[in-house]
């Protein structure tokens, strides 16, 4: 039963916290229309909404709003494993669902830069103790005793002396009527029962009989099916289409062509609509579309590499930091090259919208729920209030599902049809279509001094910019970015405070190929480079990588990281047939270093035997889920390492599907181990940081073993 | 569009379909069974790995004119309550991490080990090296197919 008390009822909580939002108990008056359940199998939400994120019925039964996409980092277990924490519920007696887009109502849903638990954990935390103590000073009252007499655990509240209890459900319809407490204080880490423990996810069930709802299973009533032929070159113009052939297959609907705004630029393609999925994608099978691509360069690979090697000369020469160079006592240069990727997750992009008078409704797998609500508001002249987002399970996200062009090119054909559509995105629409993580182009400058200290460092990146295509202009020419600002990406930040000379440049490459984030943005290229070269400089002073890394690393959570990563590998007593790397990188508030063992297989070739990563997230809710992410993290390096690149060829991607786009596999797959700092440190980020260390890893240990130096990616290792 | 009857499950469906619609859309589409999943539509991720008369195929890429009356099998099939020991081991090992490609890749681990109860590492590369998985779950899909090797019933059908 749900309790509807009017907007009185509505109250707001300033947390005392990092971010200062609000979060709304009592309930949104829109709330109804707005929450939806995804997964077919999970019951509907009954019970009285105590806060934002929690309902409970009056048998006790709760229900834990996950507020954030899932696509396999964990948050559907991670969220409710902290707010149970606090409001003293088993998670095995809790129904989490999916909450819809709600920014007044859950904050800020973004699911990008690592940041569902490191950016909002101490407020949901207090979610859970806030509403927790408005049930114990209900139970308190009945009981006429003090609250401080009660206590509250696995659903009740216990009145200590008599050892009478009330369950939550009989409690919490008065409860909402209490002004919710601040500043709750919060248990120690040591008191917790769920937070640091490897319980079971709850997604896991549904994963493995076909039960979860996936983007593509949702299916709505009268609702029609797209697929589009896009412009493969990315900006070029529908000239003409001939859509004869497409009209004679049954089920066919019309065949239009549609937008989808990338960045500042709209780009084009043709949809075919039909009444089947299948008739839609034999009827785009016979479209015959005619493009104007007049108007932009078609670049080749190998011409944006060449174009990239020139801009690394382009920022010139800081004359502070050439002095400084000059000094050194031996001095290195050295580039390294990294391709562009594509996100290929295994769910291709899909999305239904259903666009109705006032109202857009959109289903999928998306992580991007705020942004893509208040995008298609703006687009589509809709008030945010009636634009409502509903997450499907992601299969898989690595930032391509928090983009919001695929929402935006199926409400413009929902528009256009009337009536609830899905469109499917095939494997080869979601692997050559973009936007594409860019390559980085790093020019690395070090030079020791007398003791074989790095005295002087120097970066200077070449890559395209994604913000540059925010410009409404078919594309921009890049301005070099401020020279001796910032930080390498993925770099130890540290590493800044031991080096005497410490400097940055970069310059952004023109291009028409559409780019944007990928898993650790940036990092996972600047980490390469960076990390590849502190190992050659290690390896120019004469230093063991480990220690030359702690002597410029002075800062106790590096240290204790370092010597962690020595004590569990047991890098000391390596032996001598084995090539070993090492490399740490920061970003998104985790740290993360990896050994990689690599050897010679009998017939010659190169195989790696094991990485080792030792990941500081600082305060973490469940290490099985970190091991996990670490893991993956791995796999999708190794991939970007030596299995695979996006290429362009006449500037079209040239990889259309996995036959040519060569994933990892499990015959590629090496033993893993991952460990987790224990510390005091607030917590970080677990799903990015675990990636970018690989590579560079895999190059000094390749180089450990070998004395080759790889410095581009991606390469072959049974070519080395 | 010619009418074909299929034994999915153990349960009879009759569709009206093109000869040439690939198993999978007939599964996902036409009947209604979502678990099995699109990946790449040219066998080379495994995520719609079905089990037809027995052994695993990819139903992206086998026409439905092609299953004539031989029985399939797809994730559903498998169990629904998670009472199958492959799925028991998916538990354990905790291997979903998305979960978008872990239908197809019980699929091929149900197969491998009703052949080969007690695969070596070689052989679980074999079975399982057509599955792709973005999230990486490949180390513990490996101590999943260990965990549950062994443990299958003896006639374990379609």
């Amino acid at each position: 039963m749900k309790i509807r008390k009017g907007l009185s009822r509505r109250q707001f909580i300033q947390q005392a916290s990092l971010s200062g939002i609000a979060l709304t108990l009592g309930f949104s008056p829109n709330q109804k229309s707005e929450v939806s359940i995804i997964n077919a199998h999970m019951p509907a939400q009954t019970g009285t909404e105590l806060m934002a994120w929690i309902s409970i019925d009056k048998s006790g039964k709760v229900t834990i709003m996950n507020h954030r996409s899932e696509m396999g980092q964990g948050t559907f277990q991670a969220i409710p494993q902290m707010i149970a924490e606090e409001l003293e519920v088993n998670l095995n007696q809790v129904t989490i669902l999916f909450a819809p887009s709600h920014p007044k109502k859950y904050g800020p849903q973004p699911q990008e830069g690592s940041f569902s638990v490191r950016g909002w954990y101490k407020q949901l935390l207090q979610v859970g103790a806030s509403a927790r103590e408005m049930l114990i000073s209900v139970a308190a009252k009945r009981w006429n005793a003090a609250p401080s007499d009660c206590y509250a655990s696995n659903g009740q509240v216990i009145h200590k002396p008599s050892g009478q209890t009330l369950s939550y459900g009989l409690l919490v319809e008065e409860a909402i009527t209490l002004t919710p407490p601040q500043n709750v204080p919060l248990k120690s880490r040591q008191a917790y029962k769920l937070i640091g423990k490897s319980l079971p996810r709850q997604d896991i069930p549904v994963k493995i009989n076909g039960t979860a709802q996936f983007g593509l299973d949702k299916k709505l009533p009268g609702m029609l099916y797209a697929v589009v032929e896009r412009n493969p070159r990315f900006r070029g113009k529908v000239k003409r289409f001939d859509d004869s052939k497409t009209k004679t297959i049954a089920g066919v609907k019309r065949v239009f062509t549609v937008q989808r705004a990338v960045f500042g630029s709209l780009f084009e393609g043709v949809a075919v609509v039909a009444d089947s999925l299948w008739a839609a994608m034999k009827g785009r099978h016979v479209l015959v579309v005619e493009w104007d691509d007049s108007n932009f360069d078609h670049p080749d690979s190998e011409q944006l590499a060449t174009q990239m090697r020139e801009n690394l000369k382009k920022p010139g020469a800081s004359p502070q930091f050439e002095a400084a160079f000059q000094t050194a006592t031996q001095k290195l240069e050295a580039v390294y090259e990294t391709p562009y990727q594509s996100h290929s997750c295994m769910e291709p992009l899909n999305c239904i919208a259903h666009v109705q008078d006032n109202r857009i409704d959109i289903w999928g797998p998306i992580q991007e729920a705020n942004w893509i609500q208040a995008d298609l508001s703006e687009r589509m002249g809709v008030p945010k209030e009636n634009v409502t987002v509903n997450m499907t399970f992601l299969g898989g996200g690595f930032g391509r599902k928090g983009f919001p062009d695929y929402p935006h090119e199926a409400a413009l054909i929902s528009k256009a049809m009337k009536a609830p559509v899905q469109v499917m995105w095939t494997r080869e629409d979601d692997m050559s279509v973009g936007p594409f993580r860019p390559g980085g182009f790093y020019a690395c400058k070090g030079g020791l001094d007398t003791e074989g200290r790095i005295h002087a460092f120097q970066t200077i990146t070449a890559s395209q910019w994604f913000w540059e295509d925010w410009s409404p202009n078919p594309y921009p020419d890049p301005k070099p970015l401020e020279y001796n600002k910032g930080n390498l990406d993925g770099m130890p930040g540290p590493y800044c405070k031991a080096i005497p000379h410490y400097s940055f440049g970069g310059v952004g490459t023109r291009s028409p190929i559409p780019v944007m984030w990928w898993r650790a943005p940036g990092a996972c290229t600047a980490g390469f480079a960076g990390e590849s070269f502190i190992d050659e400089l290690a390896h120019l002073s004469g230093q063991d990588p480990i220690d030359f890394r702690r002597a410029h690393l002075p800062d106790k959570r590096y240290q204790a990281l370092l010597d962690q990563l020595e004590a569990v590998s047991h890098w000391k007593s390596r032996g001598k047939k084995a090539g070993w790397g090492v490399a740490i990188t920061e970003c998104f508030g985790g740290i993360c270093g990896h050994i990689v063992q690599v050897s010679r297989k009998s017939d010659g070739k190169l195989k790696i035997d094991k990485v080792i990563a030792l990941m500081d997230c600082g305060w973490y809710v469940n290490p099985d889920i970190i091991r996990a992410q670490v893991e993956g993290s791995i796999i999708m390096g190794l991939g970007a390492a030596i299995k695979h690149a996006t290429t362009f060829k006449d500037g079209k991607a040239v990889h259309q599907n996995f036959n040519t786009y060569e994933m990892p596999r499990i015959t590629d797959t090496p033993e893993i181990e991952v460990h987790i700092m224990e510390n005091d440190e607030p917590a970080g980020g677990v799903g990015e940081p675990g990636l970018p260390p690989f590579a560079p890893a895999l190059c000094n240990a390749i180089f450990d073993l070998t004395g080759k130096r790889i410095r581009t990616l991606p390469f072959r290792l049974d070519e080395v | 569009m010619p009418l074909f009857h299929l034994s999915i499950n153990g349960k009879k469906y009759t569709v009206n379909a093109d000869a040439q619609m690939p198993l999978l859309w007939v599964i996902r589409e036409l009947v209604g069974l979502t678990g099995t999943k699109y990946g790449c539509g040219i066998a080379q991720c495994g995520a719609c790995t079905v089990h037809l008369k027995g052994p695993p195929i990819r139903s992206c890429s086998f026409p439905v004119s092609a299953v004539s009356n031989q029985p399939i099998t797809t994730i559903e099939g498998i169990s629904k309550d998670n009472s199958h020991p492959v799925q028991k081991a998916w538990i354990a090992e905790q291997v979903p991490q998305c979960g978008y490609c872990q239908s197809g890749q019980i699929m091929s681990a149900v197969a491998l080990l009703r052949d080969n109860p007690h695969p070596t590492d070689d052989d679980i590369d074999a079975a399982m090296q057509g599955n792709i998985c973005r999230c990486g779950t490949y180390p513990r899909i490996r101590k999943a197919i260990k965990t549950a090797a062994g443990t299958l019933p003896k006639t374990n059908g379609q």
